[in-house]
């Protein structure tokens, strides 16, 4: 039963893709606007974070450097009840109007993987500036200047921290859940149709967009290797 | 460095309009329904919904969760109409002030389903306070929605007839999944354990694993689903005339004959009882 | 010559240094040392290894905060002010990872002139203008040193010190690099230069510090100090025996 359901769900993901199933393909959209959008907001508003928190001290840095890692362990679920509870008609943010539309999803994910963008920067620009930081002082280089730098010459390490930004969104269900509602031609994504899904328990289905999912995944993550092959061979040439 | 720096700004651009697109959405009118897993996992809102838009111009956006979580944001005024199946919990939203006006829509019923092996010796039962007490009394594993949902409070009600205290029980052989319907049928089928659910979400139920229908025919288990208006007086951004429109058009004609018309490997899945009277 | 300073004498100098201490934990690493830096020429630092010479110009271009002892650049105290005068190679280049016109036009545009012109002129006297697009870190080691020796004059530094700058470089880079410091000091830069090399010392000193243990053993003019040095350790250190 299990393993007929298995080979099923291999035919099924084949059919879908090769059909471009017009509903498959609009789920496939909406993740990956949704994702790509918070691994956005994560990079503009994580990356200089973490930045930050690598070049500069100042009291209390240990401490925020500690609760960004935690944070990194958020669970989805809490993240999709808080947004849900902020952005609730009932709630201080409902005058949005963003509960239950893609902009709902793309704050509790943006909320999700801010953290793991800024953390893993820390980590990659801190180990950069270590190499740096005598050079920058005796240039007097300003600090902004000197975080724009590292951000920059680290490009590539932080291309990689971005994929784990957006494999960590396009793989969520918890908080898109809760606060896009899973409607239909609305605010489904892979995630929540798979666990629709499984709930009707068409499980070879479910499984079939399991498998549509991680060859998007694997999809995005080649584009930016390439993108970063090319760039580096164009760099050299 | 140019076409890094290019390539930067292309994706920069991306991601802002893919922002905005997302943003821009649902601008065409539309109504936000807050109903149950039963509804939604049967496929009963994926024909009707097409119909009634169709004839208004409105979609129709469901939220599906247990009925609990439902009444829970229709409170918060996170939905235009609530369609649900708990009725005293429905009385008591609309008496509180948090509904318009309850209207009965349709009705299905609640089947036990149970293992092909049936270790409780209740397949054929009709009476469902008695094979309750047959499984508590074998100890035979029964999962439990534990979510407060319609379903969930029916289980209740019915253990409470069959005298048998489920909490003392609770984490041995009664378990409580704390999900949804489809999930608990799931699990069911996983641990070969008895559960209660509605027929419409059993009969659309895939996964089923050789499992049977044990117990059905109780009144007792008679489901009946109602639907509501969230109040405007106390929700001043709810779309009241869409979600009136919506409404009317259910319990009326044309949408009670769309629930009728909804079958599934040839079985009627929802039988409508409205009053047949308007909602205003 | 396009980059003539406009001071024709160094405004930072003299350097004048008194009872200059410094430790890590209980070590003494440098010990009431004193020194006076005029406005002319290379001032060489010499001595064996453990000195404290590494220290002791990071410690006068302000990069380190000393424990006692002051250090007074023309009456004004060492801080990040008189470091923006001033520029340092290290014996390691640290070059940003990008090109290597992008290198130079970082510190151009520091200073906020950036102009294509002061470019090309660094690449040229760095003997780097066909590689201007390369990756910085592609290139050979004794490049990358004269590209950070070209980035540190990008900043037109008063004084410019430099830490064993060939340490690690064949005999042709080391010539390279050693004619591009002549050349700034002929323009009126101060240079402060550690090395071990004594044949690079007598090359380009004009005045040599030996120091040992961490204080000043001897303060002399070039010729002095390679025909008849005053102390005992220096005439070992240049005999070749091991000083420690």
């Amino acid at each position: 039963m299990i393993m007929q359901d298995f080979a099923e769900a291999f035919r099924l993901a084949f059919g879908l893709v090769a059909a471009m199933d017009a509903d498959l393909i609009e789920i496939i959209g909406l993740s990956l606007r949704v994702s790509l959008a918070a691994v956005f907001v994560a990079a503009v508003l994580g990356m200089p974070l973490g930045a930050l928190l690598a070049t500069v001290r100042f009291p209390g840095r240990g401490v925020a450097v500690i609760v960004i890692n935690a944070l990194m362990g958020l669970p989805p679920v809490v993240v999709g009840l808080l947004v849900y509870m902020a952005l609730s008609n009932a709630g201080p943010l409902g005058f949005l109007q963003f509960l239950y539309t893609p902009a709902a999803m793309i704050v509790a994910q943006s909320i999700l993987i801010t953290p793991i963008v800024a953390a893993l920067t820390r980590q990659v620009i801190e180990d950069m500036n270590f190499e740096y930081a005598e050079q920058f002082a005796s240039l007097s280089v300003p600090w902004h200047t000197r975080i724009a730098a590292l951000i920059s010459d680290a490009r590539y390490a932080l291309a990689t921290v971005l994929l784990a930004g957006f494999g960590r969104a396009i793989a969520e269900v918890g908080a898109v859940i809760i606060v896009g509602g899973n409607i239909a031609h609305l605010t489904r994504v892979m995630t929540t149709a798979i666990a629709l899904e499984t709930s009707k328990g068409d499980l070879a289905l479910a499984l079939a967009l399991g498998i549509v999912l991680l060859v998007l995944a694997l999809a995005v993550n080649a584009a930016v290797m390439s993108l970063r092959a090319s760039a580096q061979s164009s760099a050299h040439a | 460095m140019k076409t890094i720096r290019s390539s930067f700004l292309i994706a920069i651009a991306l991601c802002t309009s893919m922002v905005f697109a997302a943003l821009g959405q649902a601008e065409e009118q539309s109504i936000i329904v807050q109903s149950t897993t039963s509804t939604q996992n049967s496929g009963l809102f994926d024909y009707i919904l097409p119909i009634f838009q169709k004839s208004s111009g409105i979609r129709v956006d469901v939220v599906a969760v247990g009925t609990g979580q439902a009444i829970k944001n229709a409170r918060n005024c996170d939905g235009d109409v609530l369609f649900v199946h708990a009725k005293p919990a429905e009385e008591k939203f609309v008496s509180e002030g948090y509904g318009v006006k309850r209207f009965d829509v349709m009705y299905n019923d609640f089947v036990i389903v149970g293992p092909p092996a049936d270790p409780a010796g209740i397949s054929g039962y009709s009476g469902a306070a008695a094979s309750l007490r047959k499984i508590a009394d074998t100890k035979s594993t029964f999962a439990s929605r534990g979510d407060d949902s319609g379903t969930h409070k029916k289980e209740l009600s019915l253990w409470k007839k069959a005298g048998v205290d489920v909490n003392a029980a609770s984490g041995t052989w009664y378990r409580e999944t704390g999900s949804g319907m489809g999930a608990t049928l799931n699990v069911s089928v996983g641990m070969a354990a008895y559960t209660m659910t509605d027929r419409a979400t059993w009969i659309a139920f895939r996964n089923k694993g050789g499992f049977k229908v044990a117990v059905e025919g109780d009144q007792l288990m008679f489901n009946q689903y109602g639907i509501m208006q969230v109040n405007p007086v106390r929700c001043p951004n709810v779309k009241a005339s869409a979600a009136r429109r919506f409404v009317d058009w259910i319990i009326t004609r044309p949408g009670q004959s769309a629930i009728a018309g909804y079958k599934l490997d040839g079985q009627q899945l929802f039988f409508p009882n409205a009053a047949r009277q308007g909602a205003s | 010559m396009l980059d003539q300073p406009a001071w024709s004498i160094a405004s930072q100098l003299p350097l004048s240094v008194t009872g200059l201490c410094f430790n890590a934990g209980d070590t003494v690493l440098i010990d009431r040392l004193d020194l006076e830096v005029s406005h002319q020429g290379v001032t060489v630092l010499m001595g064996p290894n453990g000195a404290g010479k590494s220290l002791l110009v990071r410690l006068l271009h302000g990069l380190i905060q000393p424990q006692s002892g002051s250090i007074m650049w023309n009456g004004k105290r060492c801080s990040p002010a008189t470091r923006l005068h001033q520029a340092m190679v290290f014996q390691k280049p640290v070059l940003l990872r990008r090109s290597v016109a992008a290198n130079i036009d970082f510190v151009l545009g520091l200073k906020g002139r950036a102009t294509l012109a002061r470019r090309d002129e660094l690449l040229m006297q760095a003997n780097l203008s066909d590689k201007a697009s390369q990756p910085a870190r592609a290139l050979s080691g004794g490049e990358q040193q004269r590209l950070a020796l070209a980035r540190a004059l990008a900043s037109n530094p008063e004084v410019l010190f430099l830490d064993e700058p060939t340490a690690s470089l064949d005999p042709s880079s080391t010539q390279a690099i050693e004619t591009a410091i002549g050349a700034a000091s002929e323009r009126g830069v101060k240079v402060i230069l550690v090395t071990h090399d004594a044949g690079q010392a007598r090359r380009l000193a004009t005045d040599v510090v030996f120091i040992h243990r961490g204080s000043v053993a001897e303060h002399c003019s070039a010729d002095v100090f390679f025909q008849q040095p005053a102390s005992a350790v220096a005439r070992d250190y240049l005999a070749g025996k091991l000083v420690i």
